[in-house]
C-alpha cells in the first residue's frame, strides 16, 4: 500500500496541494487552495502503514465525525472531505501563525498574561463544550490564535461528542491523551466531563505562570495516578508574585474531583476576567505542598477518585447559568426591583449552579468629564456598588456565587449587552417599568436587550392594569434622564 | 438516496400514519418495513392495507416473529402477546395472510442488510440488547450495513476488520455519520408500541449520499390508540403500556 498519494501540486476534488506543513506519527498536514475560496486551507491525512498506531485512524474517524459539526471562530473551519481511494483526508481552514508551543521558550510569562490567555481559551472551551464536545487534549500545541486574537483549539482526534459514537473510548483500554496535561478522570477512562479541559487548562496556566509541569511528564500509567493523590507545590512558592487570585483559580482547575472545578468552562473564563471577583479560599494561601499524612491518607483511603456511572451531562450549562439581573436603584423603580429579587429569588432553587451578576448601568454624560464631576462619578460608583448588595442580600448567595458590577456608559442597552457578550452570560433577567410616562424609553432598554441579546431574556415587569383602567397619558418621547430598569 | 427503516408497527395505524408523514416531509425516497406489522395493536388490517400498497410502489418489507405467528404457533409468546395473536388470527382475511406468508426473511440491497431481529438464522428470534449480540449479529453477515428492529429500543453498532465494537445509544434527530472503515448494525425503535419511557414512535432515516442515520421520535395520539386497543377487547395491559411507553 502507497502511504500517501497526496502531494504538492496534487490536485483532490479541486483543492491544490501545496507544501507538506507537517508530518507526526499520527497525520500529515499540507497547505492547500482552492480557487473558490479566499483563505488558506490546510489538508489533513491520517498515516495508514505498517506498524502506525491504530488510535491514528481511529483518532482521524472521531475528527471526520466531529469537526463538521463545529462551527465558531474557536475551531478551523471545516471545508471538506474525501479520499483519494486508499487514502481519506480532511480539508479545513489554515489558521496562520504558531501554536503556543512557541511560547514555550520564553517560560515563564507574566502572570497578567498568562490570565490573559486563560480567559481566551477558557472562553474557546465554553465554545466548544456548548457544541457537545469536551476537547481532551488541550494543550499548547493544540492551541492557535486567529489574527483577530481568538483562541482557536485544532486535533479533535481524542475528542469525544456527546451525541455521537466514542470510537476512542470503545477501542482502547488505555487513556489516551497528553500525559502533562491530562485530568485524573480521564487518566481512570472517564471521557465524558467537559471539566477535564479546565484541568488541563490549569496544567497549562500553573505551566505558563511558573515554567514548570505541575504533574511533570509521567511515562507510566502509574505515574499518571499520581495526581491522583499528590497535589503540586502552589504556583506562588514557585513564583511568588503570582497573586493569590490567579494561584486560587489555578489551583481550583487542578482539583482532582470535577465537582470542585469551576462548573462550566464560562464560570472559570469570567473569573479570570474578574479578579476582583473571586472568592479566595485556602487554595489561594497555601504556600507550599499538602504533608505527606494527608497524601498517604488521600493514597490509601479518604479521597480515592472513582469514576461515577452513568451519564454526564456534557454542558453544564444548564444548572450552572451564568444570570446577568440588570437592576434599576433609582427610587421610582423599587417596586421592580423587588419584583426582580423575587424572580431571581424562584429561579434560583432550580439552577444550584448558578452565578448571579448584578448589574447597574451608570449612566455618563457623553462630554469628557472635569475632576470634581470625575471624583462624584467615582462617589456615584461605590455608593451603586453598596446600593447592589444592598439589593441582593435577601438572595442569601454565598460569596463567589454573586458579584456586583456597575457598568458606565452613555448607553445603557449597548453596556448591558457588552457585558453579556463578555462574560458568557446565559440568562438576562432584567425589569421594565409599567408607568406609563417613561415606559417607552425605559422599554426601550430591556427591548432592545430582549432584542440582541445572544442568551435567554425574561423581562420583568409589573401586573399591567387593563387598558380601560388607565388614564391615557401622551407617549411622550422627551429626554428624561433615566437608569436602565 | 434517503432510506426510511420501519420496524414494529404492531397493527397500530396513528403510529404509522404520523412516521410515513414524517418521513415524507424528510424527502423519503424508499421505505424499508422490518418487519411485525401485527400483534398487540387493534388495526392490523388497516396496517397491512398500507404496507402492501407502499410494497406494490417499490417499499421493501421482511417478515417479523408475529407476522409468522399467523401462520403458525410454533413460538411460545407472552399471555398478552398470544391472547392479542389469537385474536388477530380472527381478523385477518386470506390476501393479508397470504401477504404475510409472502415475506422473506431477509432482503439485501446493495450492501445493506435488512433483517427483522438478527443476521443469524430462525428460530430462535435474537434480541440484540447488548454489545456481544451485536457481535455475534455482525460476525454473522458480511453486510456493511445492516438494520433491524424487534427489542422495540434504537441502538447503533460499529465493528472494526480487527474486531473492534463500539456501541451507542443514538440521540433523537441528531444524524450520526457512518464511516466506511467500520461495519454497523443499526437497531431501528418501534413504530408502534415504544418500550423505552417515551411513548412517541420511532424510526430511522439513513441517508446514503452522506452516509449518516438519524433516529427520529415522533408524537402520535397515544390516547386514541390505547382507546382502540380497548375497544377491540384486547387486554388493558396492551393500552396501558401503550399510553407509558413501556
Amino acid at each position: 500500500m502507497r502511504q500517501t498519494t497526496i502531494m504538492p501540486g496534487a490536485s483532490l476534488d479541486g483543492f491544490v496541494v501545496g507544501e507538506q506543513i507537517h508530518r507526526g506519527g499520527m497525520a500529515s498536514l499540507w497547505a492547500a487552495t482552492h480557487p473558490d475560496i479566499s483563505f488558506p486551507l490546510l489538508v489533513k491525512a491520517p498515516i495508514l502503514s505498517e506498524g502506525t498506531d491504530p488510535a491514528a485512524i481511529v483518532g482521524f474517524e472521531m475528527e471526520q465525525m466531529i469537526l463538521p459539526r463545529l462551527s465558531g471562530p474557536h475551531v478551523p473551519k471545516f471545508i471538506a472531505q474525501g479520499s483519494t481511494g486508499i487514502q481519506p483526508y480532511l480539508v479545513l481552514e489554515r489558521i496562520p501563525g504558531p501554536s503556543l508551543l512557541a511560547r514555550l521558550p520564553q517560560l515563564p510569562l507574566p502572570w497578567a498574561e498568562v490570565a490573559t490567555l486563560g480567559a481566551r481559551i477558557a472562553t474557546a472551551l465554553d465554545s466548544l463544550h456548548r457544541q457537545h464536545v469536551v476537547h481532551l487534549d488541550v494543550k499548547p500545541s493544540n492551541l492557535l490564535t486567529r489574527p483577530t486574537g481568538e483562541t482557536v483549539l485544532i486535533d479533535f482526534g481524542l475528542s469525544h461528542h456527546d451525541e455521537l459514537p466514542d470510537l476512542m473510548g470503545e477501542e482502547f483500554r488505555l487513556p489516551y491523551g497528553t500525559a502533562p496535561y491530562m485530568a485524573p478522570e480521564q487518566v481512570l477512562g472517564l471521557r465524558k466531563d467537559p471539566r477535564s479541559d479546565q484541568f488541563a487548562l490549569g496544567v497549562l496556566m500553573y505551566f505558563f505562570v511558573t515554567g514548570v509541569r505541575p504533574f511533570g511528564d509521567p511515562q507510566r500509567l502509574s505515574g499518571l495516578k499520581r495526581r491522583i493523590w499528590r497535589d503540586p507545590p502552589p504556583p506562588r512558592q514557585l513564583r511568588p508574585d503570582c497573586p493569590p487570585w490567579l494561584q486560587e483559580i489555578i489551583l481550583r482547575c487542578l482539583e482532582v474531583h470535577p465537582a470542585w472545578r469551576y462548573p462550566t468552562a464560562a464560570h472559570l473564563a469570567m473569573a479570570l476576567q474578574h479578579p476582583d471577583q473571586v472568592k479566595l479560599t485556602v487554595r489561594s494561601e497555601k504556600l507550599r505542598q499538602d504533608p505527606f499524612t494527608a497524601v498517604l491518607r488521600r493514597r490509601f483511603a479518604d479521597h480515592q477518585l472513582s469514576i461515577p456511572k452513568g451519564k454526564i451531562p456534557a454542558r453544564h450549562d444548564g444548572d450552572a447559568p451564568i444570570l446577568a439581573v440588570a437592576i434599576d436603584l433609582s427610587p421610582e423603580a423599587a417596586p421592580i426591583a423587588e419584583l426582580l429579587r423575587s424572580m431571581v429569588a424562584h429561579m434560583l432553587p432550580a439552577l444550584p449552579g448558578a452565578r448571579v451578576a448584578c448589574l447597574n448601568v451608570f449612566k455618563l454624560g457623553r462630554i469628557t468629564l472635569d475632576q470634581t464631576v470625575d471624583d462624584q462619578g467615582r462617589n456615584i460608583h461605590l455608593q451603586r456598588l453598596v446600593e447592589l448588595r444592598h439589593w441582593a442580600a435577601p438572595l442569601d448567595l454565598e460569596e463567589g456565587r454573586i458579584s456586583f458590577h456597575v457598568l458606565q456608559s452613555p448607553d445603557s442597552a449597548s453596556a448591558i449587552l457588552q457585558y453579556v457578550n463578555a462574560n458568557h452570560v446565559d440568562h438576562v433577567v432584567i425589569g421594565a417599568r409599567a408607568s406609563s410616562l417613561r415606559r417607552s424609553l425605559l422599554g426601550s432598554v430591556s427591548s432592545q436587550v430582549a432584542a440582541q441579546a445572544p442568551c435567554t431574556v425574561t423581562v420583568v415587569r409589573s401586573r399591567r392594569m387593563r387598558k380601560s383602567d388607565f388614564n391615557q397619558e401622551p407617549e411622550e418621547q422627551s429626554d428624561v434622564p433615566w437608569t436602565v430598569g | 438516496m434517503r432510506i426510511a427503516l420501519l420496524a414494529d408497527i404492531h397493527a397500530n395505524r396513528l403510529a404509522l400514519e404520523a412516521c410515513l408523514a414524517h418521513a415524507r416531509s424528510q424527502g423519503t425516497d424508499r421505505l424499508v418495513f422490518l418487519g411485525d406489522y401485527v400483534g398487540y395493536g387493534p388495526q392490523p388490517n388497516e396496517v397491512l392495507e398500507q404496507i402492501m400498497a407502499e410494497t406494490a410502489q417499490g417499499a421493501i418489507a421482511v417478515a417479523g416473529n408475529h407476522d409468522q405467528a399467523v401462520a403458525n404457533d410454533r413460538d411460545a409468546m407472552t399471555p398478552d402477546a398470544e391472547t392479542a395473536m389469537v385474536w388477530t388470527r380472527g381478523q385477518l382475511g386470506p390476501e393479508a395472510r397470504d401477504f404475510l406468508a409472502s415475506l422473506p426473511l431477509r432482503f439485501e440491497d446493495g450492501t445493506r442488510l435488512y433483517v427483522h431481529a438478527s443476521p443469524q438464522t430462525y428460530p430462535p428470534w435474537i434480541y440484540i440488547r447488548e454489545s456481544r449480540d451485536a457481535r455475534r449479529a455482525l460476525e454473522a453477515s458480511r453486510a456493511q450495513t445492516i438494520f433491524c428492529g424487534h427489542t422495540h429500543l434504537a441502538a447503533l453498532h460499529g465493528i472494526t476488520a480487527t474486531g473492534q465494537l463500539v456501541s451507542f445509544a443514538p440521540v433523537p434527530s441528531v444524524p450520526v455519520p457512518l464511516p466506511s472503515q467500520r461495519r454497523w448494525l443499526t437497531v431501528v425503535g418501534a413504530v408502534g408500541q415504544s418500550r423505552d419511557g417515551n411513548p412517541a414512535a420511532a424510526y430511522a432515516l439513513l441517508d446514503t449520499t452522506t452516509s449518516e442515520i438519524t433516529h427520529f421520535r415522533v408524537p402520535y395520539d397515544v390516547q386514541a390508540a390505547a382507546a382502540a386497543i380497548l375497544e377491540a377487547g384486547l387486554p388493558p395491559a396492551l393500552a396501558a403500556r401503550l399510553r407509558k411507553g413501556l
